[in-house]
């Protein structure tokens, strides 16, 4: 009966309220520290858009870009030996997964960069020839020790995507005729991406970041140019500051084209 | 001549020997059905039939082609997975747990064959594959995602998507093992039209019932080897072997 119906006191939250409380405050009083810094905010536009920091920032997003995709390609080949029925490719597959996984990226860097000292000259007998020192420019050290890293992760994520597709899909196409390589491209991948893209976005990211670490060996890249900026005019945080804005909206719009190749290859799966 | 000939079919996985010398033949145009107990090398044997599972002794012709080897130079010549693939074409199957694409729609299950495989051009595939939709009455259901469709309309798409390689055998892995029991008729029915259109199948199944109705002949496989084979009317009317009287008493 309507009329005789209590009033309803809903559960008050307290704690919800004060711990809010708390985080706000903490917040207030990490911007008023902020404000209060010796930081000059009005030069960062300046820095954010300057000549040498915008090509930095090219040659971040190229770097990652074809270190990233390069991984892919030799992540695929490698998880595709490690899958193989002759032992000795499986072998060797294991063999560079746990090199180039188990070394530091610097590390690798550095060793690429350093190749001349221990190797003149890079040849393909009656082919190439060249001296190793106009061979490996920062760029291509980096490019290695970044790539070659990265595809031994890619290896282990596209090992788990091929191994996350059903038996049954292999055989369905197997009993329409498919050859193994047709099956591979247009059954098994396919459906692997759904596994296969989610760590790959959140790789490309940390690869994204990574390329910092060229910096080292002097490749102009987002922190090698923000120091560059900054020995001129001695503004370190302020040029920091600029470069820590493109990293966000670097990663911020690879978070977004990860979004819609996610969307891309969930077709056909119910939710 | 025999569209299927096996003799002395032999396979063992690990230690357990699943087929023990299998002989079978079936004719252009029959139907044969394999029944008998879980267990008892059915599918094995419908598997090795199309080469997913390698045979370690005896000998299987499709078409006169003794399956997963060349004949040259009288010798029998293993061939490359990609040349078995070859073989397959002309073969089609269709699985218990259907095993469409997922990620593709009913349209393109169907068409993937005719076009990655045959090489057809993808508008005259995609003609035939809506006419075999049709024919599995399934045509408004051509844009449909496989998690979208029943099981029982799942399974007819992918009697569809084998009959569009034009296979001159059909081989049945319990095709309506996997259903719920009131889609189990609209398979059996697509099935039936099939053998009545003349099409040589192999069905393996627990479907008495069909068995009876469609098959010419039907073989009584228990423990890897046959036991009892005829026409249904006289095996499962008139058994005479022990061990066939003692499956149809439990599954009649």
């Amino acid at each position: 009966m309507a009329g005789d119906e209590l009033a309803v006191v809903p559960l008050r939250h307290w704690g919800r309220w004060v711990g809010g409380a708390v985080i706000l405050a903490l917040l207030g009083a990490l911007g008023y520290a902020l404000a209060g810094a010796k930081i000059d905010y009005a030069a960062v536009p300046g820095f954010f858009t300057h000549d040498i920091m915008l090509r930095g920032l090219l040659n971040t997003v190229v770097l990652a870009v074809v270190a990233q995709l390069g991984a892919i390609v030799l992540g695929v080949g490698i998880a595709l030996l490690r899958r193989s029925a002759n032992p000795v490719a499986r072998w060797f597959a294991a063999g560079y997964v746990w090199l180039f996984r188990g070394l530091p990226v610097l590390l690798q860097i550095l060793l690429w960069f350093n190749l001349a000292l221990v190797f003149e000259n890079i040849s393909i007998p009656l082919l190439f020839q060249e001296k190793t020192n106009v061979l490996i420019t920062a760029f291509v050290a980096a490019l290695l020790g970044l790539g070659l890293n990265e595809s031994a992760y890619m290896a282990e994520i596209v090992r788990a995507g091929l191994n996350s597709v059903d038996h049954g899909q292999v055989e369905a196409a197997k009993a329409i005729g498919m050859t193994p390589a047709t099956t591979l491209r247009r059954v098994v991948l396919p459906q692997a991406m759904r596994v296969i893209i989610p760590p790959t976005g959140n790789n490309f990211i940390n690869m994204l970041k990574g390329t910092s670490m060229a910096s080292v060996i002097g490749f102009l890249e987002l922190v090698h140019a923000a120091n560059n900026i900054a020995s001129r005019n001695l503004q370190i945080m302020e040029t920091l500051l600029a470069a820590a804005a493109w990293y966000m909206v670097v990663v911020s719009v690879a978070s977004v084209g990860q979004h819609f190749l996610e969307r891309a290859y969930g077709k056909g799966v119910a939710r | 001549m025999s569209l299927v000939r096996a003799v002395g079919v032999r396979k063992r996985f690990g230690g357990t020997e699943v087929l023990r010398g299998v002989d079978l033949e079936v004719a252009q145009g029959q139907v044969v059905c394999l029944l008998g107990p879980s267990g008892a090398g059915k599918s094995t044997f419908l598997r090795c039939v199309n080469h997913l599972e390698t045979i370690d002794e005896g000998r299987i012709w499709v078409d006169g082609q003794p399956v997963g080897f060349v004949e040259r130079g009288g010798k029998l010549h293993e061939l490359r997975e990609r040349d078995v693939a070859r073989q397959r074409r002309g073969i089609g199957m269709v699985f218990q747990r259907f095993n469409l694409f997922p990620h593709r729609t009913a349209l393109e299950n169907v068409v993937e064959g005719p076009v990655r495989v045959l090489g057809e051009p993808k508008r005259e595939a995609a003609g035939r594959a809506r006419a075999l939709l049709e024919r599995v009455g399934l045509a408004e259901k051509a844009d449909a995602y496989p998690h979208q469709l029943s099981g029982g309309q799942q399974q007819r798409v992918a009697i569809a998507r084998a009959l569009a390689m034009r296979p001159k055998l059909m081989l049945f892995d319990e095709p309506t093992s996997a259903l719920d029991p009131e889609l189990v008729g609209e398979v059996l029915e697509v099935m039936v039209d099939l053998a009545r259109e003349g099409m040589t199948m192999i069905v393996v199944t627990h479907e008495i019932g069909f068995a009876r109705q469609v098959a010419d002949e039907v073989v009584f496989l228990v423990d890897g080897a046959v036991v009892e084979s005829g026409p249904p009317a006289r095996v499962l009317e008139n058994p005479r072997e022990q061990r066939t009287r003692q499956f149809l008493s439990k599954v009649l």
